[in-house]
């Protein structure tokens, strides 16, 4: 069997199309590369998703905690303390029990328990919790006089928010989010590992991974895949945020940019 | 690599024999979760089947052991690669496995796995969900049955999932689900059986000739005075020899 | 424990949960606790070491060694962490077995893969074959240190590249004018005022490595996590004199405690060296020290 043919075979079976057994003989490398790559397909499933959705909740949580009313307070304060607090694996664990426990209760809850939601939710909310972190450090240190500027242009509210607030957020915030985005695509290989348990065998890259160390009883070779694979989608989540910091900062000068860049390291 | 005090002073069985070669100290690697083969004690010791087997093994042979235990998914790995020289623990012999390392004769008849389910549920074999532990050969067999397969990382959570209704049955040892359902009421194990692991066998490294050897000699000894079958007998695990 | 834990089932509920809890096997999970607050207390120093040399690497003006230090800085960070754990310890053992024969052996003819054993000779083990349980756990143990420290160094060796950048650059350039050496600027300059600027990146990197803790067991550390689940998973009565159900769900959040707590003091302790740290820096938050006095 020629690599093409496995990777027309395998190459989306983790979304079960394809080959309905995985491989039961040979072990090619060919193989290897082919099935965990096909696994990738949720961990960038996952990463996406949550980070797109957990963004939003994550700016209304660094508002909410830094906002004058003390129950929006508290509550976000909590929120973000309890999900940064404790590790994902245990956050797995209760999710999974709390969805088992609502199915009795209505059929709308089904999905829940299946890794494609319920693990998304968890990754959205852990996500949110520690970008919202981040959101609200850079929030603090929003120079004032911008605000001011605003203010004399006679700006306020939502328009104050969306033009002048929010955006200068997001350039403090960039380079600490960009480290919590390659965190949060670390952590999706936790989902099948931990947390849900994987149908039809169909998982993510770390499931397909183990699956071949477990037949070859060679570790050296699955996990460094795995490794690349990884490798790669980081230096792409790099490159993409880089990208999107280049655009935020587009109208400082250069110079300014470069040392807005380097002073902004420091933010978490 | 997994290296624990498990009591120290109740672990080491000493022989007498002053014993010259490369195997002053057998280091037994076991997993100390798959009751009755192995499991951890109250006193938080390796205890079960095949605590007291090895630990007969290891008086015959006149070797000195000690125990120690192991993640099951790097089990063999860490046998390779010297971390310690045998893996006892309800290991079947496949085909696959042999490949790898060397298994001693077979110290258990081929267990069949059977299925747990809920009492009075109807199980459809071809088209329902079965639960299983991942990478064992019961989720290999589902896999290649027309049944849904879920998989769950450990055996407690295939047991948890027939109760919460998220499969209809778990497959796995029997000797290892009969127990459970003798123990819970709403559990039965259902007749079907399916004949898929070989016997147990204890694994040594493929190179590692004179220790295999050693122990070939000791299971035999136990099987021929009947020993053997008392152990099996005592702990529930199929038929005897 | 208790002289009245002989026959458990007959106790009543307090008496049967205080024998319960303290069996053998419960020991194991509160000596787990000290394994983890040990092994963070050893990997957190260690991890600041192996990121400090990365960081220094990377900045090297000479050119291989501050690629090496940036290849370090990109790829370990680009892995995640489980799979690093899944392979790396046998890989780092078989390593340090493979150089001790080397040196000790070096009259050994055979190869050191035979088919897929992996073989050093008798004295080139490590630790040797014959040595007891507790060397082994000690060198599992370290072996475990290292490759937390490995991993979270080349974090560290991030946060602290950025730190290093960011003390102000005439700073630098007026120490050279004084007649420092590259080195004295480095040594007296650059590292006594970089830490004001690592420690938030450093504090996070530390909570990290707090919720990394639950995959020790992936090293051969028995962690908390792994003896919750074991402890919890449902027990028969034949194999235990405390059968019980499925009591995961108490155990885990009794860890939630734990690690909700740990968290909440390191983040109190990190606050006040934050605090001492910025004292008469000239950045913002020590203006801001400056102006409240």
């Amino acid at each position: 069997m020629s690599c093409w043919e496995t990777v027309a075979d395998y190459g989306l079976r983790s979304i079960g199309i394809g080959e309905r057994l995985l491989p039961r003989e040979g072990y090619t490398l060919c193989q290897q590369f082919t099935l965990i790559g096909s696994g990738m397909i949720w961990n960038i499933y996952f990463g996406v998703l949550a980070l797109c959705s957990g963004f939003f909740l994550a700016t209304a949580v660094a508002l909410g905690k830094a906002s004058k009313n003390p129950v929006l307070r508290k509550a976000s304060a909590w929120f973000i303390f309890l999900f940064r607090g404790s590790p994902l694996f245990i956050q797995f664990f209760f999710a999974y029990f709390l969805f088992l426990s609502l199915k009795p209760i209505s059929p709308i809850f089904d999905p829940f328990t299946s890794a494609w939601l319920g693990a998304l939710i968890v990754l959205f909310l852990n996500t949110a919790a520690y970008s919202g972190e981040i959101f609200y450090g850079a929030l603090q240190s929003v120079p004032r006089g911008d605000i001011e500027a605003a203010d004399a242009y006679g700006m306020s509210g939502w328009s104050r928010f969306k033009r002048v607030t929010w955006p200068t957020m997001l350039r403090l915030a960039w380079p600490a989010y960009t480290n919590e985005a390659i965190f949060l695509f670390h952590a999706t290989t936790l989902v099948y590992f931990s947390g849900f348990p994987a149908w039809q065998q169909r998982g993510d890259a770390l499931y397909y991974a183990s699956f071949f160390a477990d037949k070859t009883f060679n570790p050296f070779i699955p996990y460094p895949i795995l490794a690349f694979y990884f490798i790669l989608l980081t230096l792409c989540i790099i490159s993409l945020f880089g990208l999107i910091n280049r655009r935020l900062n587009r109208h400082l000068p250069q110079e300014a940019r470069t040392k807005m860049k380097l002073k902004l390291n420091i933010i978490r | 690599m997994k290296f624990i005090l498990l009591g120290t002073a109740a672990l080491v069985i000493t022989a007498s024999v002053a014993f010259a070669g490369s195997h002053s100290v057998v280091r037994m690697g076991t997993e100390g979760a798959y009751p009755p083969y192995n499991f951890i004690n109250d006193s938080g010791e390796v205890d079960g089947f095949e605590r007291e087997l090895g630990d007969e093994l290891c008086a015959r042979a006149e070797l000195t052991c000690e125990w120690v235990t192991n993640e099951w998914d790097s089990i063999i790995p860490n046998l390779v690669s010297g971390n310690y020289d045998t893996i006892i623990a309800g290991m079947s012999i496949t085909d696959e496995r042999d490949e790898v390392i060397d298994f001693t004769q077979n110290y258990t008849q081929p267990d069949p796995s059977t299925y747990l389910a809920l009492d009075g549920t109807d199980v459809d074999f071809d088209g329902g969900v079965i639960a299983a532990q991942a990478n064992t050969i019961q989720a290999a067999f589902i896999a290649a049955s027309g049944a849904t397969l879920v998989e769950f990382a450990t055996p407690d959570e295939t047991i948890a999932a027939v109760r919460s209704g998220e499969a209809d049955a778990v497959l796995a040892d029997d000797a290892y689900l009969r127990p459970i359902a003798e123990e819970n009421a709403d559990l039965v194990v259902l007749d079907k059986q399916e004949l898929i692991g070989g016997g147990v066998g204890m694994g040594v490294r493929e190179s590692d000739t004179e220790l295999k050897d050693k122990f070939n000699a000791a299971i035999q000894s136990m099987k021929d005075d009947g020993t053997l079958n008392a152990l099996l007998a005592k702990w529930e695990i199929g038929p005897g020899f | 424990m208790f002289s009245f834990c002989v026959d458990p089932a007959s106790l009543d509920d307090l008496a049967w949960m205080a024998c319960y809890l303290t069996t053998g096997k419960h020991m194991a999970i509160y000596t787990s606790v000290f394994t983890v607050l040990l092994l963070l207390a050893i990997t957190a120093p260690t991890a600041l070491a192996f990121g400090f040399l990365g960081a220094s690497s990377a900045r090297s003006h000479f050119a291989p060694l501050s690629w090496f230090g940036k290849a370090y800085i990109a790829v370990v960070r680009g892995v995640p962490d489980i799979a690093f754990f899944l392979f790396f310890v046998i890989a780092l053992d078989q390593l340090f077995e493979w150089i001790r024969h080397e040196v000790k052996c070096p009259d050994w003819t055979d190869s050191i893969w035979q088919g897929n054993d992996f073989v050093v000779c008798d004295i080139a083990k490590l630790p040797l074959g014959n040595s007891p349980q507790w060397v082994h756990e000690t060198y599992g143990f370290m072996l475990a240190v290292l490759t937390f420290a490995i991993v979270f160094g080349a974090f560290a060796a991030n946060v602290l590249y950025g730190a290093m950048r960011a003390v102000p650059h005439n700073q630098l350039e007026t120490a050279e004018s004084y007649g420092m050496t590259r080195r004295q600027v480095f040594w007296r300059i650059l590292v006594p005022q970089m830490w004001v600027f690592a420690l938030p990146g450093l504090s996070n990197l530390w909570m990290v490595l707090i919720k990394a803790t639950p995959l020790l067991f992936l090293l051969g550390v028995e962690d908390i996590v792994y003896w919750a689940r074991e402890l919890g998973g449902a027990k028969t009565a034949r194999f235990t004199d405390y059968p019980h159900g499925d009591w995961r769900m108490w155990y885990f959040l009794a860890l939630l405690v734990f690690y909700l707590l740990f968290t909440r003091i390191s983040e109190i302790v990190l606050d006040k060296v934050m605090r001492k740290l910025t004292h008469g820096q000239a950045t913002l938050a020590g203006d801001a020290q400056r102006k409240a006095a």
